[in-house]
């Protein structure tokens, strides 16, 4: 307090208004209104100028170069994310393989490519299911996005559909995905995604993770059966030594359904499994 | 500082004459190089910047950066009121770059805002800006260009005034506080894009909820029913951030040497890209006399919350023979700036520890409805003042703050409560009953135990220069999307090409910035000062920046001078993914502006 009062007391000696510094405002007072508008105009905005007043200092077209520029600097920026969500190495009694899932997307705010790829494999026989999708994502909303595009399946049969999806966070943070698949052969199929992270400690994280596969139609070729076709329940545990590296162990319960099942049982294949998962969640 | 402009410096102090014989300070910041490379200050008409790539050691390891004369932060310029300045900036790098003058009344032309008042300055060449000095007070300089202000293109500016100094200090010094990260800036703001809460690793975990920890489960479900992330203070933390004062990491501890009894004039400028910091000198009293360069009435309190691009000018008078700890903690806790203040060189007093950080409450949603039932007695628009001193309330009760019913039905995306906003996937909420929040301390400094300035406490020293009440108002809506990193103006991002905001030349104007999202937002105008709307009637605290708590909103008057001026966020990443807009100022006259 005593600081205060002998500070006051200083400003009291040195301060007179005649001295006062302009300090800046003499900057509205100098410049009265040109022209008072009357006060009907004066209370709405004025339409916005066409004109750039930096035009007349430099040269036009050089701002208009630097305006361009600015307009990208400042928000119109593209970026891009390269992301493995699932990289594992899978350990069943049934034998043990490999599965990934990734993802990359390039593009601004709401126009973006994405690219994915996702399968499995056996370790000793080699691929069992192996597809890429090449999207054109555009933002719908808050939190929402709709892709269109393509898919190509390589394993185990070739294939080639037109793809329509959608993926959005839902309200107590769920991420859910979904998409349709067309054939060029008239084939119908579809997918539906969840998961959740459920952070138990700081760099600990628990997710589980849920896939279901449809069709429309029996399929010898493809061995898919119609209606629900394929499902997949995972929880994997993840350090994330840093948020974007993050390895993980966890389980995986897949299991063919329905027709689907019936083919696979014909080729003395599983129709579930069960593995210990270990893997690597990791974006760039 | 060269020897020739020491002497100019010290002629310059001799001609201010008897007035300031008994406050006429020494050049102080000279001596404050305890630890440090000596603070290179130019002064005079001609003054010349040579801007570089180069490599800034910050605690032993060093970091790429943009040195302006080699140094980080750029040197002082020390100018004085009434004169004019030509400053030679020679860009040596391969990109164009640009300077712009934080808080001074340029030119329009002059300004540095490449793409709105000049067209930047190529790379390898020079670019020569002219202006008249009119105002006195703590400023600074930083680049507009790309990257450049976060990789440490800033410097303080000093203009001394023509006239004697109001305040009386024995001794001066320059703290700007900046946040340097090893990770180039351009990768932050890619890591950012893909996942808005990279950076935070203080989030809320079921470990935490066990342990009776940050929120209950009520409020956790309520919160995640909205997915908003109380936990979400500031988009880049201690985890890439160290924080600098004077160029100097916590390690290299900057020191300002005082003799005891001696009136310290602390210019505390927040050069932070996208930090703010809470400023304290724990056992001394911080007396404010200027903000944003402007003289105010004193004022004392015991911890400053500073945000992006302010300047606030302090005194303190450490009467002991030891040593004083500066701190500055950065706003989410997840590290601090440090400087010491001490009569000797090499000498240190004790750090405290990081406090708690802070967490989002539903005020910071814009939809405390408290707020609502106290219409009746406070009135509609006048905020209920705490009741406690600012920074002394009471801690808040864990789980006080979960929504009762009214609130879980109120729409946080009503289009009604802003119909100017552009609505889609860069604007999360609209916040439904946004408040004044000018009397409050900012966050994490409501229940510190001591007295925490807040912009309420502001008037200034001299009468306001236009009088005049505002003969129009403008409500500006602060927008964004948290998951998306979106920000922008009313919904809309820069490079979207809104219409400028458009204003008569003199006319008398209310603007209203109210914010829509759960993040702070510095809110910088270019060539102009605004008087806060609540001061003393004539004498409203002048400001160029000014931060719009998070579900807050806070309105000004200003007279538009003829011209385009930025108008911006001063968080650096919300600015670079678009919230930056224009002011458009006519008629225009060459001949006057």
């Amino acid at each position: 307090m005593i600081g205060r009062i002998s500070l006051a007391a200083a400003l009291l000696l040195v301060a007179t208004p005649a001295l006062a510094q302009e300090g800046g405002h003499g900057h509205g007072a100098a410049t009265p209104p040109a022209q008072a508008p009357s006060a009907s105009a004066a209370s709405e905005a004025p339409p916005a100028p066409n004109d750039h007043v930096a035009d007349r200092y430099w040269d036009p077209m050089a701002m208009a170069h630097a305006r361009a520029m600015a307009r990208m600097e400042m928000g119109g920026m593209t970026f891009s994310k390269v992301m493995l969500n699932l990289a594992e190495y899978r350990a069943g009694a049934k034998g043990d393989g490999y599965r990934w899932d990734g993802e990359a997307w390039f593009g601004g705010d709401y126009d973006r490519l994405v690219l994915r790829s996702e399968g499995e494999g056996a370790t000793g026989a080699g691929l069992e299911s192996a597809e890429v999708q090449a999207l054109y994502s555009r933002a719908i909303g808050r939190y929402a996005d709709v892709r269109a595009g393509v898919r190509q399946d390589v394993s185990p049969t070739a294939r080639t559909y037109l793809t329509l999806g959608a993926g959005s966070l839902l309200p107590y943070w769920f991420e859910v995905e979904g998409a349709a698949f067309l054939s060029t052969k008239g084939e119908l199929l579809a997918r539906a995604e969840g998961s959740y992270d459920l952070r138990l400690f700081q760099r600990v994280v628990l997710q589980p993770r849920a896939e279901l596969n449809f069709a429309a139609q029996d399929s010898r070729e493809t061995r898919t059966g119609s209606g629900l076709s394929s499902a997949e329940l995972g929880l994997r545990l993840r350090y994330e030594i840093r948020r974007e590296f993050a390895p993980y162990v966890g389980v995986s319960w897949e299991r063919r359904l329905g027709r689907t099942a019936d083919y696979a049982r014909e080729e003395a294949e599983p129709v579930e499994a069960t593995s210990l998962v270990l893997g690597l969640r990791a974006w760039f | 500082m060269s020897s020739i402009d020491r002497r100019r410096l010290l002629g310059g102090a001799a001609l201010l004459g008897g007035a300031m014989a008994a406050t006429s300070p020494p050049p102080a910041w000279a001596e404050a190089a305890a630890t440090a490379k000596e603070a290179p200050t130019l002064s005079g008409e001609d003054i010349r910047l040579v801007i570089a790539r180069g490599r800034w050691p910050v605690d032993g390891r060093p970091g790429g950066a943009v040195l302006v004369n080699g140094s980080l932060p750029a040197p002082l310029l020390r100018l004085k009121e009434g004169q004019r300045v030509r400053i030679a900036v020679e860009n040596r790098m391969d990109e164009e770059t640009s300077i712009h003058w934080h808080g001074l009344l340029t030119p329009v032309h002059m300004d540095g805002v490449p793409g709105v008042s000049f067209p930047g300055i190529p790379a390898r060449s020079t670019f020569v800006y002219e202006f008249p000095i009119r105002q006195a007070g703590t400023y600074w300089y930083h680049s507009h260009s790309g990257f450049q202000e976060q990789e440490g293109l800033y410097g303080p500016i000093i203009i001394d005034p023509k006239g004697p100094d109001p305040v009386a200090f024995d001794r001066e010094h320059v703290v700007m506080l900046s946040d340097f990260s090893f990770l180039p800036p351009g990768r932050i703001l890619t890591k950012l894009k893909q996942e808005g809460g990279v950076f935070n690793y203080r989030k809320q975990t079921l470990a935490g909820l066990f342990a009776h920890r940050d929120q209950t489960l009520r409020e956790r479900v309520q919160w995640a029913r909205m997915l908003m992330d109380p936990t979400d203070i500031s988009d880049v933390t201690g985890a890439v951030y160290t924080y600098l004062v004077n160029g100097l990491g916590p390690k290299a501890n900057w020191t300002g040497l005082f003799k005891p009894g001696e009136r310290v004039r602390l210019r505390l400028i927040n050069a932070g890209s996208q930090t703010i910091f809470d400023v304290r000198v724990p056992g001394l009293k911080l007396t404010v006399v200027a903000a944003d360069g402007q003289d105010v009435r004193p004022v004392e309190v015991d911890e400053i919350q500073i945000a992006n691009a302010e300047t606030y000018d302090v005194i303190v008078r450490p009467a002991e023979d030891r040593a004083y700890t500066l701190v500055a903690e950065a706003v989410d806790r997840s590290g601090m700036a440090r400087a010491t203040l001490a009569p000797r060189p090499g000498m240190s007093a004790e750090v405290p520890p990081l406090r708690r950080r802070p967490l989002g409450t539903m005020k910071d949603m814009g939809m405390d409805m408290s707020a609502m039932g106290m219409g009746g007695h406070a009135g509609p628009g006048a905020p209920a003042r705490p009741p406690a001193e600012p920074g002394a309330a009471p801690p808040r009760a864990r789980g006080s703050d979960a929504m009762d019913m009214g609130a879980m039905e109120m729409s946080m995306l009503d289009p009604l409560n802003a119909p100017q906003v552009k609505l889609g996937p860069g604007v999360q909420m609209i916040a439904p009953i946004p408040q004044d929040r000018t009397a409050e301390p900012g966050e994490g400094l409501e229940s510190v135990g001591h007295r925490v300035l807040v912009y309420r406490d502001l008037a200034a020293l001299q009468p306001n220069p236009d009088p005049r009440p505002a003969a129009r108002t403008l409500e500006i809506r602060l927008t964004g999307n948290m998951e998306r990193f979106m920000w922008g103006f009313d919904g809309r991002k820069y490079d979207e090409g809104p219409p400028p905001y458009a204003f008569r030349t003199g006319e008398r104007v209310r603007v209203t910035l109210v914010n829509d999202t759960m993040m702070a937002h510095p809110i910088h105008l270019h060539g102009h000062f605004f008087e806060l709307e609540h001061g003393p009637e004539g004498f409203r605290p002048r400001k160029h920046t000014v931060n719009v708590l998070p579900g807050g909103k806070v309105s000004w008057d200003f007279t538009p001078e003829a011209g385009d001026w930025a108008f911006h966020c001063h968080m650096f990443y919300h600015m670079a993914v678009g919230m930056f807009q224009v002011f458009a100022v006519r008629p225009f006259d060459e001949a006057t502006a």
